[in-house]
């Protein structure tokens, strides 16, 4: 079982994010914030300092920064280690935006941007982190990808290629860091009701609630797993998605 | 589609909208503004046809607490849910909790909800220090009942017609444990409801009945059925742990389960059930909130959903005008699953339209029957308006205007406090 008393989270104003840092608030781990909007971010904090018991502001800390400039990242990885500690438990990866496809087909630059925000930055702050993981022999690095990165599809390909370059990047990794006892953690959520998915049509079984979805989290970097379908029937869904062949596949209207 | 709890009206809004941070700009838009929490109100309260609803669930974050005097500060989106699981681990409880929690604080203030524990505690208002509103023309009002005792008296109870309620500040309780001593005795007749309650109310904080609304007593008369009373538990039992059973109602089914035949039989079965005339140790969830533990449990009454008629009637108008209200169900045939009867303590809600109020207060259920059922309401209309009664603004889809202005006579005065931009489909359905 890994501790999950020092935690970093980047993105942490996205719904599932926050559910995380709820939790583990909760349980009484000492966290460090990254967020974009500061207006988002204080809130947020306060949030946490009741649900911790701090009062005095001196476990939960945060920062703002845009984590798709990578120019941020040594900055905000500096201060992560300074506000926690050099000894970090775990990193979480949760920032990202769900790219409109349209929009994509129209135009390269959102094409690119988009891949750079759910893949390539996330990919730049993984290659930074993993060294000092490394050096120090333990710890958790976990990423949320999605089930959409499992296979391309006509209506979300742009956000699904980020993210199964981001899954595959991660596997490598976590090749890399078995040998020095680091576990990495992909995290492929399937539909989950946040503000991030405002605007689809959210009835049905197989919308889960960012709580659920966040306490599976949890428990897959809490155990070391390595890949965490949650909830656990995409691995079922997906499973079936990606062993129908490509001359029907490209068939359906997915 | 959003609905409320009862499913009663299908309604179409205009625009759906998920507010996400306190000071957030609120729409413009050209049509009235109305938040929604849970919508586990019943009724057209929580619902604005062709209007905007703002969707406060992600409005959920805590502000501040003080573990010394127990006071908090919240997001009004926060769900009493959530609030209960901070606070019971820390010494504290919610000082007022209806049948369910999961309702946020915002829907607790905007209707000024009552629990078992009214003629000990009040309502929920009486415990609401400051609220913080929003306006569609963007002032952000804090309200006190110190500083702004015509406001808060406003919002309180005002059915969220007042603008958007952004934040609560709430003081808790301080309780010893997660549990409480509870303990339950049948009774024959509604006579035998009113004496075991004289007694009963000074000893036990919580209190309610559940009247069997089909089988008559021993003597002939609608009006047997089951009494308990609790208060909080000074100690835990050894094994101090407890598992909510998560039980669902997991789809609609194609016609209302609740009849005729399954009413009889469950509420027989439901006054055969063990009762506990000594007190026994049980934990605050199944007590409090035995419904919670069976997830969508409004399904049971089909797609086409249900109807709730909860009235209060005063004082000197309580035992002759209950026994009437019985009586007329009875003879309609149309049983309710769960009568629930409750004396209501000596004291007016801080609320202009504050629901609670001296006097006893009845909550049925039916399923929709159309004109039959309409035609019931009718009738129990006539015995609460006689009585100088009130019907509950948060469990109707249908009551008759003059029957609102009656029970609710500061409602002109309420009027001039309403946002410009905000309304609910209730609200211009009673002041028509």
């Amino acid at each position: 079982m890994n501790r999950l008393q020092s935690v970093v989270i980047l993105g942490a104003t996205s719904a599932i994010a926050t559910a995380v840092a709820r939790e583990l608030a909760e349980h009484g781990a000492r966290l460090f914030l990254v967020a974009r909007d500061g207006e988002r971010l204080e809130p947020l904090l306060q949030d946490l300092r009741v649900r911790g018991d701090d009062a005095s502001a001196t476990r939960i800390l945060g920062t703002t920064a845009d984590l798709a400039d990578i120019d941020t990242h040594a900055d905000v990885w500096a201060q992560a280690q300074e506000a926690l500690g050099s000894n970090i438990d775990a990193v979480l990866l949760a920032w990202g935006t769900l790219p409109d496809q349209d929009a994509c087909n129209a135009s390269v630059a959102t094409t690119l941007e988009a891949i750079h925000v759910n893949g390539t930055s996330a990919i730049a702050f993984l290659a930074r982190i993993a060294p000092d993981f490394e050096q120090r022999g333990r710890g958790v690095i976990a990423a949320i990808g999605s089930v959409a990165g499992d296979r391309g599809r006509q209506s979300n390909f742009v956000y699904g290629t980020a993210k199964g370059m981001l899954a595959t990047y991660l596997q490598g990794l976590r090749n890399r860091l078995f040998f020095s006892g680091v576990d990495v953690v992909t995290i492929k959520p399937g539909f989950v009701r946040t503000p991030m998915t405002e605007g689809f049509n959210r009835a049905g079984a197989l919308w889960a609630e960012p709580e659920t979805v966040a306490r599976g989290i949890v428990k897959a970097m809490r155990r070391g797993r390595d890949v965490a379908y949650l909830p656990w029937i995409w691995w079922g869904i997906m499973t079936v998605i990606r062993l129908i062949p490509e001359y029907l596949f490209k068939r359906l209207k997915l | 589609m959003t609905t409320s709890w009862n499913r009663i009206p299908r309604v179409a809004h205009a625009a759906e909208v998920s507010l996400t941070r306190r000071g957030q700009p609120l729409p413009e838009a050209s049509h009235p503004l109305l938040a929604h929490g849970l919508g586990r109100s019943y009724g057209d309260v929580c619902l604005n046809p062709g209007g905007s609803l703002l969707h406060t669930r992600d409005l959920d974050r805590f502000i501040a607490f003080d573990p010394d005097t127990g006071r908090i500060t919240a997001e009004a989106g926060l769900t009493l849910d959530d609030l209960l699981r901070f606070a019971v681990p820390r010494g504290w409880f919610v000082p007022v909790v209806p049948g369910t929690r999961m309702v946020t604080l915002g829907g607790a203030v905007a209707n000024d909800v009552h629990g078992k524990n009214h003629h000990h505690a009040g309502s929920f208002g009486e415990h609401v220090r400051a609220l913080t509103l929003r306006r569609s023309d963007g002032e952000c009002r804090e309200l006190t009942p110190e500083t702004t005792p015509d406001w808060f008296a406003a919002t309180i109870g005002g059915l969220g017609l007042t603008g958007l309620i952004e934040t609560v500040t709430l003081q808790l309780m301080p309780v010893r444990s997660a549990w409480m001593r509870a303990w339950s005795q049948r009774f024959d007749s509604l006579d035998e409801f009113w004496e075991l309650d004289t007694r009963a109310e000074r000893e036990w904080p919580y209190t309610v009945a559940w009247i069997d609304c089909l089988n008559p007593g021993p003597r002939g008369e609608i009006g047997r059925g089951i009494y308990s009373g609790a208060r909080h538990a000074t100690t835990a039992p050894p094994r101090d742990r407890y598992r909510e059973p998560r039980r669902a109602i997991p789809v609609d089914p194609p016609v209302s389960v609740v009849n005729r035949v399954t009413l009889r039989l469950f509420n027989q079965l439901y006054y055969r059930q063990p009762v506990h005339p000594t007190a026994r140790v049980v934990h605050h969830l199944p007590w409090l909130f035995p419904l919670d533990a069976i997830r969508h449990w409004n399904r049971i009454y089909g797609y086409k959903g249900f109807y709730q008629y909860q009235c209060v009637l005063p004082p000197h108008a309580q035992k002759d005008g209950m026994q009437a209200l019985l009586d007329a169900v009875a003879a309609s045939g149309q049983g309710s699953f769960l009568a629930v009867l409750k004396r209501f303590g000596d004291r007016a809600g801080p609320g202009m339209l504050s629901f609670p109020r001296p006097g006893a207060t009845l909550a049925l259920d039916f399923p929709d029957r159309g004109n039959e059922t309409e035609h019931l309401f009718r009738r129990l209309d006539r015995i609460v308006q006689e009585a100088g009664g009130a019907l509950y603004p948060a469990k109707d889809a249908r009551m008759p205007p003059e029957l609102f202005r009656g029970g609710f006579p500061r409602w002109e005065e309420f009027a001039s406090f309403v946002d410009p931009e905000f309304s609910s489909g209730f609200w211009r359905r009673v002041t028509k």
